[in-house]
Parts: C-alpha cells; sequence; structure tokens
C-alpha cells in the first residue's frame, strides 16, 4: 500500500472511495477492484493546461470523459463590491484589471455605461471615439494572439506559442507608448480618453501593421494544414448553433457555427458603423473552426487600425464638461504616466480656481444621475456586458460585468463529455476563457 | 432624462433610498457646516408613458398580445414599464416570471434567443422589495434588447430559476446566489460559485462590509475604504 499521507480511502454509501496522488495503479489498489469503478480526476486548478486557474472535476471510463465539470472561484478578488467604495473615474483602474488580456474592452464597455448614465454618449469627441476604436481593435489582435500561442502550447505546438507572444509584444510596444502601460492601462475613461496619441505612433503602428501582416500570415501557413494540428482541432469540441443559442454562447464560438453575430456590426457603439469590415464565420462549429475564426479576425481587425489612422482628425479627447472631464493633463515622464508639471504650476502657482476645480474633481468626483444601464460590447471572447447602478453619487452604487468567459465556460462540459481527455485541453483552448474575467 | 420619464400622476413613487449629510459630515465628529442636515431620497424611475419610441412599443404590444393568448392582462404581469438611459426595463412580478421568460423566448414576435444571464441589486432601505434581479434578454432575429427586473423582499429571497428555459443562467443564477443570498427555486444545483462552499454571508449585499484596515503613511492615518469621507448629496 501506499504511504502517501494524503492518500487513503473510505467506505461511503456508493462502495469504498480511494483519493490518490500518485503512484501505481495496481499498488494502491491491489485486486480490490468492484464492478462498479469511477475515476474522478481533478484536474487543475493548477495545472499547465487549464488556461490559468480552471479546475476541471472529470469522471472517466478509461479514457473517454463521461463528465466534465468546472470549479472557478480561484482568482475571485471583489473587484466588483471594491468599485463601490471608490468614485466612477477610479472604476476605470478596477475593470481593466478583470479580463486582464483584454482589459481595452473592460474599459470601454464601463465607460459607454457610465457615458449612458450620464446622457453624455453623443457629446463624446469623434477623436476619442476613433481612438478608442483603434485601441480596441490592436487589443483584439493582442488577445486573439495569446488564444492562439496559449491553445497551441496546450496542445503541443510550442512554436504558436513563441510566435503568438513575441506577436503581440509588438502590440503591447504601442500601447505602452501611447498610456505608458502594457495591461491594464485605464486609459479610457468616462468621457473620452485619459491623453491624446503622443507624436510619431501613427508611423509606429503603420510599421508594426505591415510587420503583423507578415507574421500573421507566417502563423497561419503554420497550421492551418499542419497535421497534427487538424487531427487535434477538427471535430473536436463540437457546439452546434443550438447548443451556442442554448448556453448563451457569443464570440468565435458563436460565429464557427456559421451565425454572422457580432455586435459591431448589429448593434454598433463608439463608431463603429463607419468602418469597412467583414464579420468572419466558418460552420464547422469546432475547435478548428475557432481557430480559423481567430486568425481571419485579426486580419479584419488590422484593417480597421488602418481605417482608424486615417480617420484620426485633430481635436478633443474628452468631454467639453469641466464637471467630468478630468482636469489634469497627463504626461508621459521617464517613470510612466504621470500629472502633467505644466499643470501642477498653473494650480500650484496661479490659479486658486483651478486648484480648487482640480481638488473637488479628483478627491470627490463627479456625480452621476440615478439610474442603471446595461451596455455590451463585443470583446474578443463574446458579448461583454456592463451593468452600472447609480443612486445619483460620486460612487457606483453597484457594478457588474456579464463576462463572456464566464458564460462560455458552462460549455465545457456539452464540448468535452464523450471525448477523451486531451480533446477537453483543446475544448477549454478554443473558448478561450481568461480567469482574471471569469472570477472578477 | 427623455420626455418619457414624466412622473404618472396615478403611481406611488417607490422609496429607494434615504441619504443623510452630506461631504461625510455626519460621519464626522462636529458637524459645523450644517451639511449634516441634509436629507436626499432616491425613488425608482417612474413608468414611461406610451408611446414608448423605438422598437419598444413593439416588444411591449408583442408581450401584451401573448400574454392575453394566456389569459392574462398586462397590468398583472408588468408592474413598471421603464424607459431609461434608451432602454426598455418590464418590472416583472416574480410569480410570472417564468411565463414572461417562456414567452420572451418563444414567441414569434419576440424571439429573445438569448439571456445574458442575471444579477442584483441591494437596496436594504426599499422595504420588501430589498432584492432586485436584473436580467437583459437579446433577440438576434430581431436585433433587439430588453432587460427584464424582479424584485422580492428580504425576508422571502425566492425568485423561480429559469434555467428550464435559458440553460445558459445556470451559472449566473449560482453566482447572484452567491453574492446576494437570492434563492433561483427549480436550479438543479444551487451551491456557491465565486466564494468557498463553507463561505458564511453574501458579499455583494450593502449589509455586507467590505473590510480593510487603516493604513499609515508618513505618520498620517487613511482609514480603511468604507470608512472614508462620502459624498453624496
Amino acid at each position: 500500500m501506499s504511504t502517501d499521507i494524503f492518500s487513503g480511502s473510505y467506505e461511503t454509501t456508493q462502495g469504498r472511495v480511494y483519493t490518490l496522488s500518485g503512484g501505481d495503479w495496481d499498488s494502491v489498489l491491489g485486486a480490490q477492484t468492484g464492478e462498479r469503478e469511477r475515476i474522478v480526476v481533478n484536474m487543475g486548478p493548477q495545472h499547465p493546461s487549464t488556461h490559468g486557474v480552471l479546475r476541471l472535476i472529470l469522471e472517466l471510463d478509461g479514457e473517454t470523459v463521461t463528465e466534465a465539470r468546472c470549479g472557478i472561484g480561484y482568482l475571485h478578488t471583489g473587484i466588483e463590491k471594491n468599485m463601490e467604495f471608490r468614485n466612477w473615474v477610479q472604476g476605470t483602474t478596477y475593470v481593466t484589471r478583470m479580463d486582464y488580456l483584454s482589459p481595452l474592452f473592460n474599459e470601454t464597455a464601463y465607460c459607454l455605461a457610465v457615458e449612458k448614465l450620464l446622457g453624455i454618449t453623443n457629446d463624446i469627441p469623434d477623436r476619442a471615439n476613433t481612438i478608442r476604436v483603434l485601441m480596441m481593435e490592436l487589443n483584439r489582435v493582442s488577445s486573439h494572439l495569446v488564444a492562439l500561442a496559449t491553445g497551441g502550447m496546450e496542445l503541443g505546438a510550442l512554436t504558436a506559442m513563441t510566435n503568438g507572444f513575441r506577436d503581440r509584444e509588438l502590440i503591447l510596444d504601442i500601447f505602452e507608448m501611447i498610456t505608458g502601460l502594457r495591461m491594464n492601462m485605464a486609459y479610457i475613461r468616462p468621457g473620452g480618453v485619459a491623453l491624446d496619441l503622443p507624436n510619431g505612433v501613427e508611423k509606429k503602428i503603420e510599421e508594426t501593421i505591415k510587420l503583423l501582416r507578415k507574421r500573421l500570415k507566417d502563423n497561419y501557413n503554420l497550421l492551418v494544414d499542419n497535421s497534427v494540428w487538424t487531427a487535434r482541432t477538427k471535430g473536436i469540441g463540437v457546439l452546434d448553433l443550438t447548443g451556442c443559442m442554448a448556453l448563451g454562447m457569443t464570440g468565435p464560438v458563436l460565429r464557427a457555427t456559421g451565425l454572422p453575430w457580432d455586435l459591431r456590426k448589429n448593434q454598433p457603439y463608439c463608431g463603429y458603423e463607419n468602418y469597412e469590415f467583414n464579420v468572419i464565420t466558418e460552420n464547422t462549429s469546432d475547435t478548428y473552426g475557432r481557430f480559423l475564426v481567430r486568425v481571419r479576425e485579426m486580419n479584419e481587425s488590422l484593417n480597421i487600425v488602418e481605417q482608424a489612422l486615417y480617420k484620426l482628425k485633430p481635436g478633443p479627447v474628452m468631454v467639453e464638461d469641466k464637471s467630468i472631464a478630468w482636469p489634469a493633463q497627463l504626461a508621459l515622464g521617464s517613470d510612466g504616466l504621470g500629472n502633467s508639471l505644466d499643470h501642477i504650476r498653473k494650480i500650484m502657482g496661479q490659479s486658486m480656481e483651478s486648484l480648487i476645480h482640480h481638488f473637488k474633481l479628483v478627491t470627490e468626483g463627479f456625480k452621476v444621475p440615478v439610474g442603471q444601464a446595461y451596455v455590451a460590447i463585443e470583446s474578443p471572447r463574446g458579448e461583454l456586458g456592463a451593468f452600472a447602478v447609480s443612486d445619483g453619487g460620486t460612487k457606483p452604487y453597484r457594478v457588474h460585468f456579464r463576462d463572456p468567459s464566464f458564460n462560455n465556460l458552462q460549455a465545457v462540459g456539452p464540448m468535452g463529455e464523450g471525448g477523451q481527455v486531451a480533446d477537453i485541453v483543446a475544448a477549454v483552448a478554443s473558448i478561450d476563457p481568461v480567469m482574471g474575467g471569469v472570477d472578477r | 432624462m427623455s420626455e418619457n420619464e414624466i412622473v404618472n400622476p396615478n403611481e406611488t413613487p417607490i422609496l429607494k433610498n434615504v441619504i443623510k449629510g452630506a461631504f461625510g459630515s455626519s460621519t464626522q465628529s462636529g458637524d459645523t457646516s450644517g451639511f449634516g442636515g441634509l436629507v436626499t431620497t432616491i425613488s425608482q424611475t417612474p413608468s414611461a408613458q406610451r408611446p414608448y419610441g423605438n422598437y419598444f412599443d413593439q416588444i411591449a404590444d408583442a408581450l401584451a398580445r401573448a400574454l392575453k393568448e394566456e389569459n392574462l392582462s398586462f397590468e398583472q404581469v408588468v408592474e413598471r414599464v421603464i424607459i431609461h438611459a434608451d432602454q426598455l426595463t418590464f418590472m416583472v412580478k416574480k410569480e410570472h416570471l417564468l411565463k414572461v421568460a417562456q414567452i420572451l423566448r418563444d414567441d414569434a414576435d419576440l424571439r429573445f434567443e438569448m439571456c445574458m444571464g442575471v444579477t442584483g441589486v441591494h437596496w436594504p432601505k426599499e422595504k420588501d422589495r430589498e432584492l432586485h434581479a436584473i436580467y437583459p434578454f437579446v433577440s438576434i432575429t430581431h436585433n433587439r434588447r430588453v432587460l427584464v427586473e424582479v424584485v422580492t423582499p428580504d425576508t422571502n429571497p425566492h425568485i423561480p430559476s429559469i434555467t428550464s428555459i435559458y440553460p445558459s443562467n445556470n451559472w449566473h443564477e449560482r453566482e447572484t446566489y452567491d453574492f446576494f443570498g437570492i434563492i433561483f427555486d427549480g436550479h438543479p444545483a444551487l451551491t456557491r460559485i465565486e466564494m468557498p462552499d463553507d463561505w458564511v454571508g453574501h458579499p455583494q449585499r450593502k449589509d455586507y462590509p467590505l473590510g480593510g484596515i487603516p493604513v499609515e503613511y508618513k505618520g498620517a492615518v487613511i482609514p480603511a475604504p468604507d470608512n472614508r469621507r462620502n459624498y453624496h448629496g
């Protein structure tokens, strides 16, 4: 018998239950195999192929998964509760940390909800909207690159991983140049964006797009007809349109069933109706189809970024209303983004009223009229909904995020049951859950 | 504020919250400002009047027709119709929630194929209507959205589960139970989802403290976030 102190067995009404953490099957169980042998394997939350701290509870019959359940909550940080004790602008620094691979989408969804409550949706300057679209589409590419990279790694395609992370770094460099941060930038604020684009960024984006187009093509060619890749993904993790509807699936999983549902097209926001792009669909409903949707979507996103660059006209990036617009002009220093020294000089040395205004808006924040709003946008993973409730104060009364990863993880069972253990890994990777968003 | 938000003279306003004092004057020692005497009241957004505008009338008409086929009147089922921030909300009585969900999904003029989950809001001072559950629905066929809001008292926090109609709500209802203590009757396995199984309390309720400790920085003490000055009012 095993001498492992974490192992043991006990009698239940269902028969004897053994808890094992490894070892030779025969030496542990001996000859005591009963007629109804069920094996429940706990996979994760610390496991390299569960896409983060996701815990899978698999019931196995040999290599076949007969039942798959998810255990989540390992990354719950109480972001929604914390936001109720900070002002509306501070909320952006919280929501950006939810789904950490698509921070700009979280910020945009939240800001659109706050702007709805403020009634200033139509007052957002064009330049701010264009910058939002530009940033979101770059973010979509970087997020899909991680989806392919981690998905590839989980299926053993390590080159896909190194390539994906290498290319994502190019986009993070642009984010760093614009916002001072690679992730969690709190760049999009209620009323507009935190600061205007720096000089020379347009040129850098153009160069990056050129390089990315070439590299995306290489990545695509690496996998698209790769016999190992297709064997691991074709016909795996199938969820058809009916299943997607019943489980509220959106994003690439839904579009891989052939339904062209994309909120950017169907219910446009931030001026998406002014851009030309295709909604990518496939009709295989499997992991391979979702891979193709993501790859082709990245090219469409790059097209949108190019159009956004063309549309950029000089102008303000924040609403005119001085009772909402952040008073401080931010500047990028050697140590990151901070208050502009010119602004500090003015409020401290020249204008008492500016100082009072700055102080009031930064410490108290602005008031948002009583009401509640649900705003949904198309994040890389599907419908990202921000639900905001105000009681008329300077802090949110309640904020809730309908995160697509949270909802879509419910499909792990239907996608993976009846398949093999290794296929569960492929199915989870094709959903592309981000646990920061799932647990919030 | 749109012109739809005219107060209906026949409607009694529902008080949602009462806040005393402003600028934190009631929490600080020695209120010399007089702001401590300020009282702010928050009421439920009043009902909208016809025509609702946009596609909202079509949804309301279709729902009324479908309810009539079930021998129910619109007023019996829908407590209030609210139009706020460009969106339509039906406040549905909880005993009729299942019927409404079934109609929203199946009626050809409605066809809300997907329910985007449910979440709660806790209004501890709204007597016998403390817990609100909000369901966003989306119709792919008609490209429309609608919100359904259900109210239940703290003393009887039961709402029927709509997982039999919208299976996607399984986890969302578990989350709302976990955070607010709303019990969704008929849910296949209503257990905690984010908090540990043996957790006590429901953290998103307003009577559940945020926690935290005061922090000293260069001789000054900064209180925990839930004890800081509040600028409401």
